[in-house]
């Protein structure tokens, strides 16, 4: 346990430390974060399957790789049947004590990817799954997905015509899989980022986390903002903190207090070009979702 | 063991005596029996393989691909729009160097809608990297499956095993089935010297720069130019333990021939006997079969073709805006050859989607080969209704 500074987040993390530096994410990349906090907490006996994505270039090129465990390089849309490929290679070899992970963005879990995600989730194989979720394709330069919010600007989502649809709901889509174990997470919840890492190695059967992964050059903001537009995400329950387990018992994570949605927008350049009028109408988005989520949880907890 | 099986039930017995580790795939017409009677193997534990039930052609070759990865036998099959389905990942599973073995049922490709053979599927997957067998009897398709995984770990490329739809894969003939203790010491089990390890972790397939890329294409291609080597031996030593042997091309009655016929798949079977006939009316004709299209035995083909003075190509394929696929390797094959050996090489076309090729198809062709007064040199559409 770091010691408690006032103003500065606390957290308990394993010591053990697996990827290196001179990894290539921009700085302040949640996602880097995020593949940091997990390999603490999954440990050497990981393979991590890792379809077309900024993680596919931050690992490193040829013969570099700093992630410290077998990385498997795979197809945009395959990350999931190449980790479940793996799971059934090294099962039929006997080798059942490795935790197999499928970490992809979000492009390649709830766009391109998506049927082999559904497919792997209906068969309950027996594989984790990470979405860092950056809400956009930052790859290939910001281009819009299905996860990136209504509002936002990307290069194909115009600031004349930013994106008219909401995100996709991935926890819900999975949960109603009724796999064993589909939660939410951020980088500025370490303490609860590490809990459901914990909870998702120790569970069998199918597993997804889907991780909300501030990007500085997609999202337009600074880089010293990132974990400060994470923590935001949560307190304006623009991305609540909660846990779906086998598809039915919903658990909420985190009290968020209800900050302004306009807090956490106006932290990044995606959302400059929104008038007044569209944060009112965010607000009452994120507020009715919120609603649901709470319902949900009061019915099924 | 004798038994009378399919074609497709012959590739299964061949993934059930090879003991492939991981099936991955999904059901196409007319790929589908195959992976039901591998369903029905692991099921009845006679197969000790993980069968993932997969949601499409392209998982069905990814999830064989991170199977593969780890060292476990992989094998998938497929048909047409699931091989072209599959295109990303041909790619994929050859450039990664990994000895997975897929069958694919030879079938036109849509629209419109067919389920009959032709070749254009699997001959669209030529640049990809992979070994690719024509097969002409449902024993042929059995015995190539073994040699398939044997060839496939030593060189470490996947191997495609080819068969015509319905012709081999719905008809039913007896074949020799080689007992399990004879393939163990054929094919022992595989032995991976790079595959993905926790104890020795590495990155498999990740960001190649300009600087390495290069040299990557360049051991493939070395490992296809082996792989020709590879095949024949590893055919050599199929008939030391089973008695059998099909060879990379099969010259069949060649011998002084003034027209060769060339086939490939079960036209072959045909033309033989057509072959035959002409044989005992006193002509010199002849036929070649290619077994192996990739690599191409340019060498092989070459010696079989040379000094014949007229050759015929028979395609049951088309490449739009060139013809023939067949015919277009074997020029090629033959270009720079001495004039005076070098054969006129007619190019005919026959068969698409499933249309019969029969005695009568296989005789006009060889007196188009034959007498080419009125043949076209460079492509000629057999039986085309008008
Ligand atoms: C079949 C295919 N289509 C397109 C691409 C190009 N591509 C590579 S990464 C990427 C976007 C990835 O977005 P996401 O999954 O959100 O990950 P991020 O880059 O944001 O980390 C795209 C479109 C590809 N590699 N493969
Ligand atoms: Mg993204």
């Amino acid at each position: 346990m770091s010691p408690h500074v006032p103003g500065q987040i606390t957290y308990d993390l394993p010591e053990c430390e697996l990827m290196s530096s001179g990894h290539l994410a921009c700085p302040g990349c949640g996602a880097s974060l995020a593949m940091r906090i997990a390999l603490k907490v999954f440990g050497p006996r990981t393979v991590l399957c890792i379809p077309a994505c900024c993680w596919a270039v931050i690992d490193g090129p040829f013969p570099y790789s700093a992630a410290g465990v077998p990385v498997v390089h795979c197809a945009f849309e395959t990350a999931a049947i190449t980790a479940t490929g793996v799971r059934h290679g090294l099962d039929v070899q006997g080798v059942q004590d490795v935790n197999v992970v499928a970490w992809a963005g979000d492009g390649g879990t709830m766009d391109i990817g998506f049927g082999a995600l559904s497919a792997a989730a209906e068969r309950n194989e027996n594989i984790l799954y990470v979405c860092y979720d950056n809400e956009a394709y930052m790859n290939t330069g910001v281009q819009r997905s299905s996860s990136t919010p209504i509002g936002a600007w990307t290069t194909t989502t115009p600031r004349e015509h930013p994106k008219e649809e909401p995100k996709k709901n991935l926890v819900e889509i999975l949960a109603a899989h009724r796999i064993p174990y589909a939660a939410t997470a951020t980088v500025a919840f370490p303490d609860d980022l590490r809990r459901k890492l914990e909870k998702a190695k120790a569970t069998k059967g199918m597993r997804l986390i889907h991780i909300f992964s501030p990007c500085p050059p997609g999202h337009k903001s600074l880089e010293s903002d990132s974990i400060k537009i994470s923590r935001l995400a949560v307190e304006t329950k623009v991305f609540p903190l909660y846990e779906v387990e086998n598809g039915t018992r919903y658990t909420i994570n985190h009290a968020s207090k209800g900050v302004p949605v306009q807090e956490y927008v106006r932290l990044q350049g995606r959302f400059k070009h929104l008038k007044e009028q569209d944060l009112q109408l965010m607000q009452q988005r994120v507020d009715r979702e919120w609603t649901f989520l709470m319902r949900k949880i009061e019915l099924f907890s | 063991m004798q038994k009378v099986l399919t074609g497709n039930q012959a590739v299964a017995w061949g993934v059930m005596r090879a003991r492939a580790q991981v099936v991955s795939a999904y059901p196409i017409t007319p790929q589908t029996s195959i992976i039901e009677e591998l369903a029905d193997l692991v099921s009845e534990g006679k197969l000790d393989a993980s069968f993932i039930k997969v949601e499409s052609e392209h998982s069905a070759l990814a999830g064989c691909i991170g199977a593969s990865l780890t060292g476990a036998r992989s094998f998938t099959a497929t048909s047409a729009q699931g091989l072209a389905l599959m295109h990303e990942l041909i790619h994929w599973a050859a450039g990664a160097r990994l000895p997975i073995v897929l069958a694919d049922v030879n079938r036109a490709m849509a629209p419109g809608w067919t389920i009959w053979t032709d070749q254009n599927d699997t001959l669209s997957q030529r640049d990809t990297g992979w070994l690719q067998f024509y097969c002409e009897s449902n024993q042929e398709v059995l015995d190539t499956a073994l040699q398939a995984f044997k060839i496939a770990e030593t060189i470490k490329l996947p191997v495609m095993l080819v068969l015509d739809a319905f012709y081999l894969s719905h008809t039913a003939e007896a074949i020799d089935i080689p007992e399990a203790p004879e393939v163990d010491a054929f094919l022992p089990p595989y032995r991976a010297d790079i595959k993905v390890d926790v104890d020795n972790p590495r990155a498999f397939g990740g960001m190649t720069g300009v600087d390495v890329y290069m040299e990557f294409r360049y051991m493939q291609q070395e490992a296809m130019n082996d792989a020709l080597r590879v095949s024949a031996e590893v055919d050599r030593e199929f008939a030391q333990h089973f008695g059998r042997s099909y060879g990379l091309i099969e010259p069949y009655r060649c011998e002084d021939a003034e027209a060769v016929i060339v086939t490939s798949g079960t036209v072959t079977s045909t033309a033989r006997d057509v072959i035959d006939e002409w044989r005992d009316r006193g002509e010199a004709v002849g036929l070649l079969k290619i077994r192996t299209f990739r690599p191409f035995p340019i060498a092989l083909v070459r010696d079989a073709l040379r000094g014949i003075p007229k050759v015929g190509v028979i395609d049951r394929n088309i490449c739009p805006g060139f013809g023939g696929i067949f015919a277009q390797e074997i020029k090629a094959s033959m270009y720079d050859m001495e004039e005076r050996f070098r054969p006129a090489i007619y190019g005919f076309i026959a068969g698409l989607g499933g249309r019969d090729i029969t005695p009568k198809t296989i005789t006009e062709i060889l007196e188009k080969t034959l007498h080419p007064e009125k043949t076209e040199r460079h492509l000629n559409w057999i039986e085309l209704k008008a």
